[in-house]
């Protein structure tokens, strides 16, 4: 009886609490307002026209394209840009390195919803998504399938980040034993979360193995999942500082001032590790590039389109890390964490779509509307974490 | 305790799920009885009886053989199309090359697909389970011929492609394609039987074949061979495929999954514990004072 009565108790007063929260908080006329949900929008109508009339009504793919932007950059980029949240998880909590503890929750944050919203997008580029559960409970197991894999491991990955990330909601919601045995299994959760993580961020490139006679050999290697995977360490590094340095800036006034760990140092720490992971991925690059014999190759357009990715947005921004880091010099940093991004999008870009058939005469270019629904896809990503952000207790403790 | 306990049955749920995968599906069948079609193209007239054939069998595309000019232009298969028939002009004449799903041996596509809904049957036969499948495509990016195809302009989208008539082998007939052949160009029959007849011809006529028999090595093998007078890069073969089967490129990343997957946490428990001293947020402060204020967190 008395039980029964906490229970609604608590869960009308959750239930307010919750109205209270939906409201809006701040202006509505920002620019990142106006410009987002007009795209998103149109996005969703896109969607709908995409879900009656088939996904040719609205993409550019074709039967010798069928994976495009929204498979390569949404899902492939998405998640590899998402890896912050293990590396940074890994340091903290596995290597108890205290300094990068007050950028663990909201870069799981963004690890967490990255992998709902980029990885979710497949549920868009997928035929028919209402069977989507059938790997899961399916009538049949594709075992042998690396797409069965991922498809797994990008859900369970997705429960892992949420516990991770619960005990702030349990902080906001006011739920104070929920929090604290969710916080009890924080380490167990982790390291799932790193273990899912390996496995997958490597998986994706596996994904493209097979595919060996149809990507250009400069892309194609036995060991993509070895290079996603190292990539992806660097990736969620620069992601860190690129996206820290922006909530420092928007979120100013909710970040408590922690005299122990600048929030430069941390970044400096950042850079750092991310120089370090480049380099040995450029060497790893360097050396399959000379062990494939491969200098014939890039005295074409195709080689110089390598050399810009592989120098000019691995070794360069490598060096400016290595730079940044010894000058202390948080400007250098910031551009070559940029760089490293635009390195990244135009690796896994280059392995999944523009060297894909690299020799078709008719080559893929996505279609507006794929490029809408991907845009519409990072605003509401935006819109979410904003919320989440100003209301629940990200940046600090809550009260 | 509690930590372990949860991941351990996380673990023993997910390895179960991923340790046991039977990544060599392809034993299960018997390489005796595994059939497929022998195509002579040194035969074929370019009557496209085949298409038509193939076309009302499966209630696809049904060409307009005498009319559409098609023989003119290069074609590949389609969403509504299995097969298609195309001329090549070769120092040999005009040689006409039936072009569909290959039939695989150890086939790329249903290795990759999530769902088995790409199925390499007992048989032989490559069939597709529209119940299955999710749409995701990734049998067409793995496919070294292209040839599963699928329906862009359908709210709810089939794979199409060959099933080398599953359902009429069932009922004991020949594909149709084969049954509609006026100069047996297509030959049904086990795959072994088709190698025997193949070499023979060579043997038998050696000036009017090139000495290969593409597919009978090619991507681990496949249930379509194919005999040539001209090389079979210049009647629309691509040579340069290799004879390892496809579902091997990733073989070896499969097998990695569960060392992963049990190594890696172990590894980093170890880790963990080797280095000691409290978690950070490991609430110190929990003791001292009441949670709400509880920090520790944000250090
Ligand atoms: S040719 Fe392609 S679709 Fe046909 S069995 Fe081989 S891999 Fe599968
Ligand atoms: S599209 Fe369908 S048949 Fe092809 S791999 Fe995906 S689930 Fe399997």
């Amino acid at each position: 009886m008395s039980t029964n009565a906490t229970v609604t108790g608590e869960f009308s007063r959750f239930f307010h609490f919750l109205m209270q929260e939906m409201k809006p908080r701040g202006p509505w006329l920002t620019p990142f307002n106006v410009i987002s949900i007009p795209v998103i929008f149109t996005g969703v109508v896109i969607i709908v026209i995409r879900f009656i009339y088939g996904l040719g009504a609205v993409t550019n793919l074709s039967q010798d394209f069928p994976w495009g932007f929204w498979l390569g950059f949404d899902v492939i980029t998405g998640v590899a840009l998402a890896a912050g949240a293990y590396v940074i998880t890994f340091v903290v909590y596995v290597m108890k390195v205290e300094k990068y503890h007050s950028i663990v929750r909201i870069t799981v944050l963004n690890g967490l919803l990255a992998y709902i919203f980029y990885a979710g997008a497949l549920v868009f580029d997928i035929g028919r998504p209402w069977q989507a559960y059938n790997p899961y409970i399916g009538n049949k197991f594709g075992f042998s399938s690396v797409m069965f894999l991922i498809c797994w491991h990008f859900f369970l990955y997705m429960v892992a980040a949420f516990i991770e990330f619960s005990p702030v909601v349990a902080e906001w919601a006011g739920w104070e034993k929920a929090r604290k045995f969710l916080k009890s299994i924080t380490l167990a959760t982790v390291i799932l979360g790193i273990t899912l993580s390996i496995l997958h961020q490597s998986g994706l490139g596996a994904l493209f193995l097979m595919a060996k006679p149809k990507i250009h050999p400069l892309w194609w290697s036995e060991f993509i999942p070895v290079l996603f995977l190292v990539s992806s360490v660097y990736a969620g590094l620069a992601m860190i500082i690129f996206e820290s340095t922006i909530s420092h800036r928007v979120f100013r006034h909710l970040i408590p001032h922690d005299p122990k760990h600048s929030f430069d140092d941390i970044l400096f720490g950042l850079a750092k590790g991310a120089a370090v992971v480049m380099f040995v991925y450029y060497f790893f690059k360097a050396l399959l590039f000379i062990h494939g014999k491969q200098w014939s190759m890039i005295n074409d357009a195709w080689g110089y389109w390598y050399l810009v990715e592989v120098i000019g947005f691995v070794l360069i921004p490598g060096f400016m890390f290595a730079f940044g880091y010894r000058n202390r010099s948080l400007n250098i940093i910031k551009i070559a964490s940029v760089m490293a991004l635009l390195g990244i999008v135009l690796n896994r870009l280059n392995v999944s779509v523009i060297s894909f058939k690299w020799y078709a005469e008719v080559h893929y270019f996505p279609s507006w509307q794929e490029i809408v629904v991907t845009l519409m896809i990072i605003f509401t990503e935006i819109w979410i974490l904003r919320w989440v952000v100003t209301r629940m207790p990200v940046f600090k403790s809550a009260h | 305790m509690d930590r372990r306990g949860f991941l351990k049955t996380t673990l023993v749920a997910g390895s179960a799920a991923l340790a046991g995968s039977d990544l060599s599906a392809q034993e299960l069948r018997d390489p005796e009885e595994f059939v497929g079609i022998l195509v002579d193209t040194t035969r074929c007239i370019g009557c496209r009886a085949c298409e038509v054939a193939c076309g009302e069998t499966h209630d696809v595309l049904v060409p307009d053989v005498l009319n559409d000019g098609a023989l003119e232009e290069q074609r590949t298969t389609s969403d509504k199309q299995w097969m298609v028939v195309n001329k090549f002009e070769t120092e040999a004449g005009d040689v006409f090359v039936k072009r569909q799903c290959m039939h695989c041996y150890q086939a790329a596509c249903a290795s990759a697909c999530p769902t088995e809904a790409m199925e390499k049957t007992k048989k032989g036969p490559v069939i597709w389970h529209g119940n299955r499948c999710i749409g995701c495509r990734y049998c067409m990016a793995s496919c070294p011929f292209d040839m599963p195809k699928f329906e862009y302009g359908e709210w709810n989208p089939k794979i199409q492609k060959c099933t080398l008539c599953f359902e009429r082998l069932e009922e004991g007939q020949k594909p149709a394609c084969v049954a509609a052949c006026p100069t047996d160009t297509l030959m049904f029959g086990t795959r072994a039987k088709n190698l025997e007849i193949a070499r023979h011809r060579i043997y038998n006529h050696p000036d009017d074949y090139v000495h290969h028999i593409y597919g009978e090595h090619e991507v681990g093998g496949t249930g379509y061979i194919y005999l040539s007078a001209v090389p079979f890069d210049q009647i629309g073969f691509r040579t340069d495929l290799g004879t390892r089967p496809y579902p091997e490129y990733t073989k070896e990343f499969l097998y990695s999954v569960p060392m992963v997957l049990f190594g890696v946490p172990a590894f980093l428990l170890g880790l963990n514990a080797l280095i000691g001293g409290p978690q950070p947020g490991e609430e110190k402060a929990v003791e001292f004072e009441s949670g709400d204020q509880g920090g520790g967190d944000e250090h």
